[in-house]
């Protein structure tokens, strides 16, 4: 070696070029701020964004909605379906040390049913009892066989949180929130930020590749676009449709897209209260008259661009539990008029209500066009959210425009809507043989057997339309075309595994 | 000057406590329910019930109003019940976000509006009269969220000069600190400087014909002392009422400013208080800011008994 001070000073030089390599930043812009950091309590979409980094599940989904394992390496339901057997990952740690094992499984499920303020618990309401087999094998017993169970491992009720960190906060484990995933909670500053740091102890770290993640709420579409361009995020959610093209043709953007598992419809009130003594929520026939004369074809043109995915079930054309046998359906102004002389009528009258976004308002209002040529006077009310809400558990509405944002399990897209009494069933809508059909696809764990039910149902539901589905929206995101690696699922969740950002 | 003082700030405690009912009571009216707003999607029955017990939804409105009410004079103003945090932290955090926000915006406003009212006022029925209408009409005809969605495209993403959104403290970076709220509060700033301009233009030219300028000018003072030190400290008066009223506004937070540049200050924290139903919020924002009006009222009247000797003694 000749200069040895000239080579020890390029190797400095080399390692302090891989250090700032490695120091990067992930800036992501959010539509809403998140409510509550902690997933026994929290209820928003975008909270469940920043979880996607911060807390690992017990089990994953792939982009096309397979349960795989995450924090869960493998798993077996018995005979009867009444218990399920997970094999736990070695070696994984909460991000303050505490160990992952069957014990903390048990704490977190026993958390999620009996915790005062927690928000899950009837998603793990099958559960009976968790017995901890060994510290890697942990067994819940179920009342019931429950088929859903496994999806909700795949959200929010199959977080695991560190139960230290649970213990010491108790209520205010949203402040500071401790789970397993690969990065940790740093700092929140409400409406502004949440900061994340890497774990180091991650158990999956070579596949994650920032050193902080920063999350920030900007609801404005148009303001969180201009900072993407300006280089003050690096990607964003929700990007409008109406943008697409522009930033398709921005060779310093980049775009991804997945058809979500959520919906948008029309509930009809068919027997909550005296409201639902009116054409539309009396007769059949108007409700398909009304599904006819929209042309779900031309409401995603003229709304969104043609980005999003019309629709006539619960689940998107693409699902696997999409039944086939009711296709789509062109516009038939001609047999909606017919139909609704069957049922006795020339004109009807109807009140749809709406939730004050602009989009909403412009998909009522092509709606309302649409029906118009059939014969269906539609009456818009526009009512601010919370208070569209109350009017619907209420029964104080004719039809209202409401989207769900979707579920892995198909039950959670169907069961709670159209089941007589279920807690979203805000139209009351009631069939004995649909009931049966969907408290049926709960037991089996066969998917087969599940579509069979499914579509046993949806064979009534297509006729008798307690609720006429409408699109499923397009998660849309932008990002500097520096970023790397990203997959977009269907469930909307932003996964840092494998993204990285080149400089 | 001391009795004065003590007696507005005793004025000050009825005043509170009845705008506290009346927005404590406007609240209930509002239409919809808060537990099936914070219920979540899926609006499950247990949960709706344990939130009702939990925050006493279920007590008379005056109940619990007494609730509140004490807990607020031990200074706990409650919790938030969107995301757990307490309401005097999310208020210390919000404050000087705002009160940065306010005063910027307020300096960027007299810096305007003053000089192009005594100018105006001078130059009556010239081209620099009309000029400065013609300015202080467009800031003010101008909407917020328009011209600021115009100065992020064209000073960030296309020049790149100053970042597009967000907040710094000032004690971690004032440099950045002042970068990030300077497009926010020469926003705000220009709307309220055509207020002020006008203000001041029509309180100068009433001075200006007034018996004592004329004599200063028979004295031969310089027409900059007659204007500055003569006319503008009189025409003053009604400008700090306007400017104090203003920042009592501004304190309030200014919410399509705030969202646009998302500044988390109040503006932005009540709005979103005021959908999620989120009550001991909003409560604690009004509580807030009624308090700071006052006390920019009080400061208002301070400040006339300094410009003018005469009304020390009333």
């Amino acid at each position: 070696m000749k200069n040895p001070g000239k080579t020890l000073a390029l190797a400095a030089a080399m390692a302090m070029m891989a250090h700032f390599a490695h120091a990067t930043d992930l800036r992501i812009g959010l539509q809403e701020d998140p409510d509550v950091l902690d997933p026994d309590q929290s209820r928003t979409f975008v909270g469940r964004i920043v979880y996607a980094s911060m807390c690992d599940k017990l089990v994953d989904i792939t982009p096309d909605l397979k349960i795989v394992p995450m924090l869960a390496t493998g798993w077996k339901w018995s005979d009867d379906g009444k218990a399920l057997t997970m094999t736990l990952r070695d070696g994984v740690t909460f991000q303050d040390g505490t160990p992952f094992d069957a014990e903390a499984v048990k704490y977190n499920i026993e958390r999620s049913k009996t915790f005062e303020l927690s928000r899950r618990k009837s998603e793990v309401k099958s559960i009976e009892s968790v017995d901890v087999v060994d510290p890697h094998t942990v067994t819940f017993n179920l009342a019931a066989p429950d088929a859903t169970l496994l999806a909700q491992f795949a959200d929010r009720s199959g977080m695991m949180l560190s139960p230290t960190a649970a213990e010491k906060e108790g209520a205010d484990f949203g402040l500071h929130p401790v789970c397993a995933g690969p990065f940790k909670f740093a700092e929140r500053v409400q409406q502004d930020k949440i900061v994340l740091e890497k774990y180091d102890g991650y158990y999956d770290a070579d596949k994650i590749h920032f050193d902080k993640v920063i999350f920030r709420p900007i609801p404005d579409t148009t303001v969180r676009l201009a900072n993407l361009r300006a280089g003050d995020l690096d990607m964003i959610e929700r990007l409008a449709p109406t943008d697409l093209a522009s930033v398709k043709a921005d060779d310093k953007l980049a775009t991804a897209s997945a058809v979500s598992i959520g919906y948008q419809g029309i509930t009809i009130n068919t027997a909550n209260t005296d409201r639902a003594k009116n054409p539309l929520g009396e007769s059949k026939l108007v409700r398909q008259a009304l599904s006819l004369a929209i042309d779900r074809d031309a409401l995603n043109q003229v709304v969104f661009n043609g980005a999003f995915a019309p629709g006539n079930q619960p689940f998107p054309p693409t699902s696997p539990w999409y039944d086939k046998d009711f296709p789509l359906q062109p516009r038939d102004v001609e047999k909606a008029k017919a139909l609704l002389k069957e049922a006795g009528y020339d004109k009807v009258s109807v009140e749809m209500q709406t939730s004050p976004s602009p989009q909403t308002q412009q998909v009522a209002q092509v709606i309302q066009a649409m029906a118009a040529e059939a014969g269906i006077d539609i009456k818009i009310v526009t009512k601010e959210f919370a208070t569209m809400l109350k009017d619907q558990t209420a029964g104080d509405f004719q039809s209202t425009q409401v989207g769900w944002s979707g579920r892995v399990d198909p039950d959670g897209n169907i069961y709670g809507f159209v089941v007589t009494g279920a807690g979203l069933n805000d139209g009351h809508y009631s069939n004995p043989e649909v009931d049966k059909a969907l408290s049926d696809a709960r037991l089996s764990t066969d998917p087969e057997t599940r579509k069979k039910s499914y579509d046993a149902a949806q064979a009534i539901l297509m006729d008798e339309l307690p609720i006429i589905y409408l699109y499923h929206p397009v998660w849309l995101w932008a990002y500097s075309a520096k970023l790397k690696g990203y997959t977009p699922y269907a469930d909307g969740m932003i996964r840092l595994q494998n993204v990285s950002l080149e400089n | 000057m001391f009795e004065f003082i003590l007696r507005r700030l005793l004025i000050a405690i009825p005043t509170i406590l009845l705008i506290s009912m009346f927005v404590f009571g406007m609240q209930k009216l509002l239409p919809g329910d808060p537990v099936l707003a914070m219920a979540g999607e899926e609006r499950d029955p247990a949960t709706i019930e344990m939130l009702r017990e939990k925050y006493h939804l279920n007590d008379p409105i005056p109940q619990q109003y007494l609730y509140w009410i004490t807990s607020a004079a031990r200074g706990d103003l409650g919790i938030s019940l969107r995301t757990q945090e307490p309401v005097t932290d999310l208020i210390g955090q919000k404050l000087p976000v705002t009160i940065q926000l306010a005063v910027m915006a307020l300096i960027v406003a007299l810096v305007i509006g003053i000089p192009a009212g005594v100018l105006s006022a001078y130059k009556k029925n010239t081209w620099i009269d009309w000029l400065s209408n013609i300015v202080a009409l467009s800031g003010l005809s101008i909407p917020n969220f328009w011209l600021g969605i115009m100065l992020i495209l064209l000073v960030s993403v296309r020049l790149g000069w100053l970042p597009a959104s967000g907040y710094v403290s000032p004690w971690e970076d004032p440099l950045r600190s002042f970068q990030t709220m300077l497009m926010p509060a020469v926003v705000l700033g220009t709307g309220l400087a055509a207020a002020l301009m006008r203000h001041t233009r029509s309180a100068m030219l009433g001075v200006l014909k007034s018996d004592y300028v004329r004599t200063a000018r028979a004295k031969g003072l310089s027409e900059r002392v007659v204007l500055i030190k003569h006319a503008l400290r009189n025409a003053l008066v009604p400008v700090v009422t306007v400017a104090t009223l203003i920042f009592g506004e501004l304190l309030g937070g200014a919410v399509l400013t705030e969202q646009i540049f998302t500044i988390p200050g109040f503006g932005k924290l009540v709005v979103d208080a005021v959908f999620s139903r989120d009550y001991a919020v909003v409560q604690g924002i009004v509580l807030c800011t009624a308090i700071a009006f006052i006390a920019m009222n009080l400061l208002a009247d301070i400040a006339y008994r300094l410009l003018n000797p005469r009304m020390r003694n009333q």
